[in-house]
């Protein structure tokens, strides 16, 4: 029996604005005690009305851009019913019928399934609710939460294996933190991913669709998924005659999942247009410059054109580019998977493949090591300061050990690698800089060393190299010290 | 002295602010009058929910300070107003007449308030009104009748039945209304004062307790069309608590009011004089457009043809936002909660919800909430919600395209005057029926205003109103403040 898997995702991005979705409280509540970061507003009081965030709906629409969707001219906000506890106002302001971008898609790479393509549904935006805390056999409500702006993200079914499912939520998380619009860390709940599975054989019959909720890692998803794959094809002889659709839970501790209870009656949601936020409407001509955050939308449209100004090289274009460079795949994977070290290239003309490593590996450990920001880091080191410095390497002016010395020096005092060479006569030195008479110097010292040398054991060759480094405090030039090395041994020999 | 003082009350806003302003009396002398008056006749009347005598003295003071410091506000510095319970008001019991907020004290101030006190204003209290504004009679108030001054058996008007009877029993000098489908104007009939509905977005919702959002408005309750401008310059403005507030600018409202009308067109739209008219209502309405004619005003008959389904339109998409609205009311966070309840406690969620509503929100209340859900129930949006914002937007037409034709229009406010208690609340349909007038000027959005314009053989007052197009408020409240001058019955007061 041939089964073929399809796998569709729902994902929900928290927007990192700096003002919730419909009133001026901080986005920024983790840190918050429980219902400390509440207003009139997000706190569903009488009377309270929602003023709609612009930097959210100009975000959700840069996303829906950079995942290639259709911009809607017009769009509005709809109310979503239903009674919860941790919902103030008994509805959830979303988007219905109209969302900002619909129709858009993301290409996936990948050695092990190749190229695919996987379509976007809809990009809306909504409010989050609070958050029910269950402690002490009693229930407790925080809406530190509530409020906090949502991108939905809905894809088509165009997914096949769970590992294509992770592949795709990891290339969403990196477009987004590209873009800069959330954290869209899984662990801290800013990603959140529902997926929904089914299962069809070759004739034509079909599982019931199987609908994961809020699973919180990358790990976590495809494991679901290849449990829920595996498990809905062994219980192929039960598949339903009709469309019928479940919901289960992923249990990390078991990798299994487990039924969950559905609600007793369907549920409507009695959708209807918010009537207390006017429509969207998305111009593409330009327009004034726009205050940021917390102003109303209808006084002025949202201006297409700055937004798609504002979106820059996405993931996909910095690999292509380094693909262009000939950087070695991992290397390219790497920076691309870091926004940092691809916003840091976005500047360089070409990156070597020599460039390319030294910013994964130095720049890397070098951040780490002096706990600096990046933001930091680029503004002591720009990229054409670190091309430089590798220059000099190539041409044979200093070592690439000397390098990584100048390199810290570059980081904490945001010079360039020339000015700190001549500071500290760190030039390498030449075959005609009295480095002959040092060797002879070391080999005096080391008769025994030398000898074997003599009788041919490459080996030393290497460690005569140290010596001489260690005398020259690694100003030599190691292709000058190995030819002199050598040739001395020559003339021993003869 | 003392004499003189007595009668402060009886003052118009504008009277009592020149005297104010000229020195001749202090803003304690008039707030300590008006509460005199409201110890002779508010148990007569039963117009307020909460009274702040407290709060209202200090505010005198205050603003007394100010004059002496010649530091005075506005106009309305000193003058004291009644607020419907509809307005959150910071630090002040605000129970939109409802049992559900019984101990609903507000952390934040509506924004029509704020500017109320950014003026100087001093509050006097808090008025009675339907609950959250549900109603034609101020008779599902869950906490009082509140009757006619001009007939003690009979209703004020509703849902600004407190506001209406305060201002027309001179217990204030001003008050602010709301008006979703003829709240303000239709009290505002019945008990003979000015009611001035705005155009949608004109004056910030923001912390009036909702009731339809898209067809609630804000608006003065006054005893002259003078008093309803000067109060609409302090309200009227773009608001960035509501972001349906328009961005237009605030025109001053007092200058527009002496311009002669004649040669305007007014329209006298032949639906709004049909069946279930009283022939009084109808005689002194016609009277009323007879005088505007002897301004020298153009009377043009116009049809709105569509303008018999706004009822309709109207009992569809305001009880799906009453159904919405009024969600909020879980008792989780706020308002009557059998969480805390000691006696009976909720064992589940869902008891907690199903008793706290049932039992705090009135019959109305639930009658909208259940129409609201039905009308936006799977398989029935489309037949019902859909449809009628269909009809809204030719309703809407049909007034443009009369204001292509006229400047404003003149229909009557109620089909009929004052109505006893208990006379229609039986009956849900006619009480909805005795706002056929006012309703289809809602889902419109335009301007709209009741000046009094006579009385019938009972004595009843009865109210025209004037309806202007968008944004046309100057052009309503110049043709109204005409309209009241030729009238001349703005001195007579009912007796209690």
């Amino acid at each position: 029996m041939k089964f073929r898997t399809t796998i569709g995702l729902e994902i929900h991005v928290q927007l990192k604005t700096k003002s919730k979705m419909f009133c001026r409280c901080d986005n920024e509540s983790d840190k918050a005690k429980p219902n400390t970061n509440v207003c009139p507003r997000c706190l569903g009081m009488p009377g309270t009305l929602p003023v709609a965030n612009r930097q959210a709906i100009e975000w959700t629409i840069k996303t829906g851009l950079a995942l290639n969707c259709k911009i809607n001219e017009k769009s509005k906000f709809d109310r979503k019913h239903y009674f919860y506890p941790d919902l103030p106002k008994g509805y959830q302001i979303s988007q219905y019928d109209e969302p900002l971008c619909r129709g858009g898609k993301v290409d996936l790479r990948s050695s092990i399934f190749g190229p695919r393509s996987v379509r976007i549904n809809r990009v809306h935006l909504e409010e989050d609710a609070g958050k029910l805390i269950h402690k002490d056999g009693s229930s407790y409500v925080d809406l530190n939460r509530a409020g906090t702006p949502l991108m939905e993200i809905v894809t088509e079914p165009d997914i096949n294996t769970p590992f294509e499912a992770k592949k795709f939520l990891q290339e969403l998380q990196l477009i987004v933190r590209y873009l800069g619009v959330s954290e869209a860390s899984m662990e801290k709940g800013h990603l959140r991913c529902d997926a929904n599975i089914d299962v069809k054989d070759d004739k034509g019959r079909m599982s019931e669709i199987v609908e994961q909720k809020n699973i919180n890692s990358f790990r976590f998803i495809e494991r679901a998924l290849l449990y829920e794959e595996k498990r809905l094809q062994e219980k192929y002889l039960d598949w339903p005659k009709g469309k019928t659709k479940v919901t289960r839970g992923y249990d990390s501790k078991k990798d299994s999942t487990y039924e969950q209870r559905e609600k007793e009656e369907a549920s409507d949601y009695r959708y209807f247009p918010e009537p207390d936020v006017p429509e969207i409407e998305v111009k593409s001509e330009k327009l004034a410059p726009s205050k940021p955050e917390g102003l109303k939308v209808k006084s002025n449209g949202i201006d297409i054109e700055k937004i798609k100004a504002e979106i820059g090289e996405l993931p996909e274009d910095i690999r292509k580019k380094l693909e262009s460079f000939g950087v070695a795949e991992d290397i390219r994977e790497k920076i691309a998977s870091a926004p940092d070290h691809a916003r840091y290239i976005s500047d360089a003309k070409k990156v070597s493949q020599s460039l390319a490593s030294w910013i994964t590996n130095e720049v890397t450990a070098e951040i780490a090591a002096q706990k600096i920001r990046y933001e930091d880091y680029k503004n002591n080191v720009p990229i054409t300061h670190l091309s430089d410095l590798l220059a000099l390497v190539e041409s044979g002016k200093i070592s690439k050990n000397s390098a990584k010395g100048i390199f810290k020096e570059m980081v904490k005092s945001g010079k360039r690698a020339v000015e700190i060479i001549k500071e500290s006569g760190l030039e390498q030195m030449e075959e005609d800089s009295g480095l002959e008479e040092i060797i002879c110097e070391i080999f005096k010292k080391n008769p025994k060393e030398h000898q074997r040398l003599v009788d041919g054991d490459e080996k030393l060759i290497g460690f005569f190299m140290g010596e001489v480094m260690k005398e020259t405090g690694g100003r030599a030039n190691p292709g000058a010290i190995r030819s002199i090395i050598l040739d001395i041994k020559q003339k021993k020999k003869g | 002295m003392a004499d003189q003082n007595s009668k402060l009350y009886q003052l118009t806003l504008k009277k009592a602010s020149e005297k104010l302003k000229s020195g001749e009396i202090s803003s304690l002398d008039l707030t300590k009058a008006v509460f005199e008056r409201i110890e002779t006749v508010e148990p007569k009347v039963g117009a307020f929910i909460t009274l702040t005598k407290e709060l209202a003295l200090k505010q005198a003071k205050e603003s007394d300070k100010r004059r002496v410091a010649e530091k005075t506000l506005s106009e309305i510095d000193g003058i004291p107003i009644a607020v419907k319970d509809l307005f959150c008001t910071k630090d002040v019991r605000t129970t939109a007449a409802s049992k559900i907020l019984d101990d609903f004290i507000p952390t934040f101030e509506s924004t029509a308030t704020q500017k109320l006190w950014d003026a100087g204003a001093v509050l006097i209290g808090k008025t009675n009104c339907d609950q959250f504004a549900m109603g034609s009679s101020t008779e599902t108030s869950a906490y009082k009748e509140t009757k006619n001054p001009w007939d003690l058996k009979r209703v004020p008007g509703g849902s600004s039945g407190g506001s209406a009877a305060a201002v027309s029993a001179d217990m204030c000098m001003a008050a602010l209304g709301t008006d979703t489908g003829g709240s303000i104007r239709q009290p505002a009939s019945l008990c003979s004062i000015v009611g001035l509905k705005p155009t949608y977005g004109r004056v910030s919702r923001y912390g009036v307790i909702a009731m339809a959002s898209s067809l609630d408005c804000i608006g003065p309750m006054t005893k002259t069309v003078e008093d309803a401008a000067i109060l609409l310059n302090i309200l009227a403005g773009e608001d960035e608590s509501d972001g349906t507030t328009l961005p237009i600018a605030v025109p001053d409202y007092q200058k527009s009011l002496d311009g002669n009308i004649k040669g305007l067109k007014i329209g006298i739209p032949k639906e709004f004089f049909g069946e279930g008219m009283d022939p009084e209502v109808d005689k002194i309405v016609r009277e009323g457009i007879s005088k505007l004619k002897n301004l020298g005003a153009n009377i043009v008959e116009v049809s709105l043809p569509t303008v018999k389904y706004a009822l309709a339109v109207y009992y569809v998409i305001m009880p799906a936002e009453v159904a919405s609205n009024l969600a909020r009311y879980d008792g989780v966070r706020y308002g009557h909660s059998k969480a805390k309840s000691e006696k009976r406690k909720a064992k589940s969620l869902e008891e907690l919800y199903i008793d706290s509503r049932t039992e705090g929100f009135g019959d109305e209340a639930k009658r909208r909430i259940m129409l609201g859900n039905y009308v936006l129930s799977s398989g029935y949006y489309d037949a019902y919600y859909k449809k009628a914002q269909q009809v809204r937007t030719l309703v809407k037409r049909d007034f443009e395209e009369a204001f292509r034709k006229v400047d404003i229009l003149a229909t009557p406010v109620s089909p009929t005057a004052a109505f006893k208690f208990g006379e229609k609340s039986g009956s849900p349909l006619e009480m909805y029926l005795s706002d056929i007038h006012t309703v289809p000027i809602n889902p419109a959005g335009v301007p709209a205003i009741s000046v009094p314009a006579g009385f019938t053989s009972n004595n009843l007052p009865v109210g025209m109103q004037l309806i202007a197009p968008q944004m046309g408020e100057e052009k309503l409240l110049n043709v109204a403040n005409q309209f009241e001058k030729i009238a001349g019955i703005t001195n007579i007061k009912p007796e209690l």
